[in-house]
């Protein structure tokens, strides 16, 4: 078999994933698109290390490293976004813009018009503060 | 201790006292006074110590080099001659005076301590002045006195007059003090030296290439330093200082600074006939000027002010008929007249609360008040007006003689045109001196109207050295005989005809001021004028600043009363009008300098605010511009930061990819 | 050079097959890449996140076969076994526990799309492009035993592999320990004897003003986008 094909089949995957992780609003649906590019790399790890024959089968190995770490990143990632959506009740990331550099260091663009509603900046950081310890 | 260690100290014992008040002035106020009063009296006792062990006989000089200076060496010298010792016993006795007077007439003053420390270093520059033998190190001292004017005539800096009057006199001084530099740059550059013995030695010998150019600069220096015309406006402004400081400034230290000057270097300027006439011009006209303006001034200070105007011109003339012993006589005779006249007149205005002359002719029993004062001032009042025998006399006869001498051609030393404008501005002044004088007595001690307000005695300090300074305005004119010996030799002695003719003619104007006062002190009871209050139990130098304020306040200006009572008035007719402003000198100097200097500042201000500042901003602005552009970027939303990170990696990476292969193919 | 690159079907080493004469290997691997290509595409661009999700099964499934094709069997049934079975129910998981909207949701991209087409679309070219111009000749022999049975990996992987292996269980350790963590409540909640996972939602929507906003019926995606 051609090594161009699994090889350009992982690229194509990674750049999908690129694009999802960088125009999907919601945080799981990027963490989705960041497992599409974990898997890309597989693929090449795979296809290289059986084309290679290595005796120590490194790219099996390392695939198999990448999936357990993938598992990891994928259970931090979602208690990350649980707990950003319960501190904040939305989990959409175009939302999370408090290193915004603005002239009114506390008001953000966004939350301008929502900011009745919403209690108060602070206290929403503080509980994040709390949280994350 | 050699003559020459003790003529060391003279100088720099007001200096460390100054130092040491300057010093310990906030901390340990109880040794402000000391160190005032110690070291100066230490000095003055030195300087007698020094005059009588130099006796008048040969010149004493001793010269120190503390580093090679290039080509025109500066040296560290003293120059003790007749003229040296007498003026430095003058300076050190009035300064002692003042600063006695000064501890009861800024009694309560917050900056007394800087204050006395600026007299004392006043006193010390003098000195140095006085006694130095390096044109250089005279410079120094010189300087000094500019900025110590400055400060102490700015004491009371919280009126707007004595702000202005103090940058005048720093101002108009250094006006003269410009040409004065290039000049003594110029005699050096002639004869090879700053020492004044080898300057004199080298116009001796003829050494002297342009002695016209150099007297005429160093006339600049001397015009602004002594007040002659036409630099002398900032002396009657100088007013707004303390008294005290008006006494020393006027007595002993920054105004006698420039005669002296010329008296030591008197063969340079003898060496250009034209000098010595611009010299007498200078002088004529300023005796003859200031005589008028001193018989139009309200102010009982600026009569003073203008008559030590006038008296310098005397000493002007008699230098610029190249007698520089009656110069130097009249200096010292006048330092100890004048002296008395200005401390006398704080204790006048402190009684009287007020510094108009036409306030005080509305008071009467002002001369019960003070006997001191009104004995004092009336022995330095006729002093002033040289009625013999008092000092003023015998100096200004010195004065005339040297004139008349010089006139009818008996001395060669300067041109017969000079003798005859000295001699008739002389008897002109002497009329004119006589009328301000008996005006300014008759106006302040003989008023009628309401008795004056008892402030209980004035304080010892300030009377005791009224009477210690009457002894030499009595008495020292009697050493006519005596002293010609210590100067050039030639004898000091009136003559006859000279003493008959100006005794003369000061009668006549003394009489006819009376009568003019006769005629119009019935007026004073039709025109009341408003009597200048002030707080009459505070310090005297409290009453005084409170006195200028309120005379702007009431009258307008600071020069002149509406006064129908006035003699002056009467004696002047339209001049006075002109004579009150000083001729309107002040007025031409606005048009022709400060103006055009404003004019300039506003174009710089104008260049720096609109133009350079336009460059700066605009650096500014774009600066704030970017950084505003730069924070658009920062819209906090991660997929853009990532966004743009990705694509510039991508595009290094296709970089990076191209030119290695751009690279292997080639 | 790159551009001028020759026809595929040449192929510099004349040992193997063109291109244009696939093996059925090759077939089988290009059909399956295609549909896992297509999976993931609607993955990253469908409307519906459930469904992302659903296809996101069908990409990484896809992927499962193409490793069973390159005969790495073991790591096949790894990856059915920890991403199909595991990591899509974790992210299914997440999307109810955030209130994901079922149904299509118009805002699911967020506005930075066309850069993120854009980025994607270039770092595809580029990376297509080079991976051609660099493996276009060079041929995967599968022949021979198989190199990614299951006795085969277990041999390499605790002959040669164990210390890594080991670490990579502590590291698994950590990232459990941290989820905890990061998603227990805070003290307070836990000390009034609650069960953490039934009153996760109560409690935060009764604390904060956004999440009461946004409702226990509500879709807060939706509710949040003017």
């Amino acid at each position: 078999m051609h090594l161009a094909y699994p090889a350009v089949l992982a690229a194509l995957l990674f750049c999908v994933g690129l694009y999802g992780v960088l125009a999907r609003r919601n945080a799981i649906l990027v963490l989705m698109s960041v497992e599409l590019m974990l898997n890309a790399v597989n693929l090449n790890l795979v296809a290289f290390d059986v084309w290679l024959r290595d005796t120590l089968h490194s790219g099996q190995a390392l695939t198999l490293f990448t999936i357990a770490i993938a598992a990891a990143e994928i259970g931090i990632g979602l208690a990350i976004v649980l707990a950003v959506y319960r501190n904040r009740g939305t989990s959409d990331i175009d939302r999370l813009r408090d290193t915004a550099e603005t002239d009114e260091a506390e008001t953000l663009p966004d939350d301008a018009e929502t900011a009745p509603g919403q209690a108060d900046g602070q206290t929403g950081k503080t509980k994040k503060a709390e949280a994350t310890t | 201790m050699t003559t020459t260690t003790l003529a060391a100290l003279v100088p720099l014992l007001p200096f460390l006292g100054a130092l040491g008040g300057l010093a310990v002035g906030r901390t340990a106020p109880g040794f402000v006074r000391p160190l005032a009063i110690l070291p100066t009296l230490t000095a003055a006792v030195l300087a007698v110590l020094v005059a009588v062990r130099q006796g008048g006989g040969r010149a004493i000089d001793a010269a120190t080099q503390l580093t090679p200076t290039g080509s025109v060496p500066i040296d560290l010298a003293l120059h003790l001659d007749g003229f040296a010792v007498l003026v430095a016993v003058l300076v050190t006795v009035v300064a002692t005076c003042v600063q006695l007077y000064s501890t009861a007439y800024l009694r309560d003053d917050a900056r007394y301590p800087s204050y006395a420390a600026l007299v004392s270093l006043f006193t010390s520059a003098m000195l140095l002045v006085v006694y130095s033998g390096d044109l250089m190190v005279l410079l120094v001292g010189w300087e000094i006195m500019g900025i110590c004017s400055y400060f102490l005539v700015g004491h009371y800096w919280e009126t707007p007059e004595a702000r202005a009057a103090s940058l005048k006199a720093f101002l108009v001084t250094k006006l003269g003090d410009v040409p004065f530099l290039i000049g003594l740059f110029a005699l050096a550059a002639d004869t090879g030296s700053f020492r004044i013995t080898k300057i004199l030695a080298a116009v001796a010998n003829g050494g002297l290439e342009h002695p016209t150019l150099i007297a005429l600069l160093l006339l600049a220096g001397v015009a602004g330093k002594s007040a002659q015309f036409p630099l002398h406006t900032w002396l009657p402004d100088a007013m707004a200082g303390p008294t005290p400081v008006s006494a020393l400034i006027h007595a002993a230290t920054m105004v006698a600074a420039g005669i002296y000057f010329v008296a030591r270097l008197l063969p340079v300027f003898a060496a250009s006939g034209a000098a010595l006439v611009v010299l007498a011009v200078m002088a004529a006209v300023t005796m003859v000027g200031s005589g008028l303006a001193a018989l139009a001034q309200d102010d009982i200070k600026r009569v003073l002010a203008y008559s030590t105007i006038g008296q310098l011109g005397y000493m002007s003339g008699a230098l610029a008929v190249g007698d520089r012993g009656a110069a130097v006589f009249h200096l010292i005779s006048h330092g100890a007249f004048k002296a008395v006249l200005f401390l006398a007149a704080g204790v006048v205005i402190h009684a009287a609360g007020t510094n108009s002359l036409a306030a005080m002719s509305r008071m009467s029993g002002l001369a019960r008040r003070i006997p001191d004062a009104y004995w004092t001032m009336t022995v330095a009042l006729l002093a002033l007006a040289a009625i013999p025998p008092f000092a003023g006399f015998f100096s200004k006869e010195a004065v005339l003689v040297a004139a008349e001498h010089t006139a009818l051609g008996d001395r060669t030393a300067a041109p017969a045109a000079a003798g005859w404008t000295i001699l008739i501005a002389g008897l002109l002044a002497a009329v004119l001196t006589a009328s301000y004088a008996v005006r300014l007595w008759l106006l302040a001690f003989r008023g009628r109207g309401a008795e004056v307000p008892d402030h209980g005695r004035q304080p010892l300090a300030m009377t005791s050295v009224l009477w210690i300074l009457a002894v030499p305005t009595i008495g020292f004119g009697l050493t006519a005989g005596i002293l010609g010996d210590w100067f050039d030799g030639h004898a000091l002695t009136p003559s006859l005809t000279t003493a008959v003719l100006s005794t003369g003619v000061t009668l006549v104007g003394g009489l006819v001021t009376y009568g003019a006062w006769r005629h119009t002190t019935a007026l004073a009871a039709r025109t009341p004028i408003g009597a200048v209050a002030a707080h009459p139990g505070a310090e005297p130098a409290l009453v005084e600043a409170e006195a200028m304020t309120s005379h702007t306040a009431a009258y307008g200006t600071i020069a002149d009363a509406p006064d129908p009572a006035d003699p002056g008035r009467l004696l002047l007719g339209p001049l006075h009008r002109h004579a009150v402003t000083g001729f309107h000198l002040d007025a031409l100097y606005t048009a022709l300098f400060v103006r055009p200097v404003r004019a300039a500042a506003r174009l710089v201000r104008f260049l720096d605010r609109e133009v350079v500042d336009t460059y700066v901003n605009g650096t500014g602005a774009v600066t704030r511009l970017l950084g505003t552009a730069v924070r658009r970027a920062q819209t906090g939303n991660v997929q853009t930061y990532v966004s743009a990170l990705l694509a510039g990696s991508l595009a290094l990476a296709i970089a990076a990819v191209v030119f290695a292969n751009v690279n292997a193919g080639s | 050079m790159l551009h001028t690159a020759p026809p595929l079907l040449t192929t510099a080493a004349g040992d193997h097959p063109g291109f244009l004469s696939p093996s059925g290997v090759e077939i089988a691997f290009l059909l399956v890449g295609l549909v896992t290509l297509g999976a993931a595409v609607i993955t990253v661009t469908t409307r519906q996140l459930v469904h992302a999700a659903l296809w996101l099964v069908v990409a990484l499934g896809g992927l499962a076969v193409e490793y069973l094709l390159l005969t790495a069997e073991f790591i096949a049934w790894v990856q059915v076994l920890i991403y199909v079975g595991s990591i899509v129910v974790l992210l299914l998981f997440g999307l109810m526990l955030t209130r994901a909207p079922i149904g299509r949701s118009p805002d699911a991209d967020s506005g930075n799309r066309w850069v993120a087409l854009g980025v994607a679309l270039a770092s595809a070219a580029a990376l297509v492009w080079v991976v051609v111009d660099a493996f276009r000749t060079t041929w995967i022999d599968l022949d021979g035993p198989a190199q990614g049975s299951t006795a085969v990996t277990g041999a390499f992987l605790f002959r040669n592999w164990v210390l890594p292996f080991e670490a990579l269980s502590v590291l698994l350790l950590a990232a459990l320990v941290g989820a905890i963590v990061l998603s227990r409540k805070r003290d307070t909640d836990t000390s009034t004897g609650r069960d953490t996972s039934t009153g996760r939602d109560t409690s935060t929507s009764t604390r904060t003003g956004a999440t009461r906003r946004s409702g226990p019926t509500g879709t807060p995606g939706k509710e949040e986008q003017r």
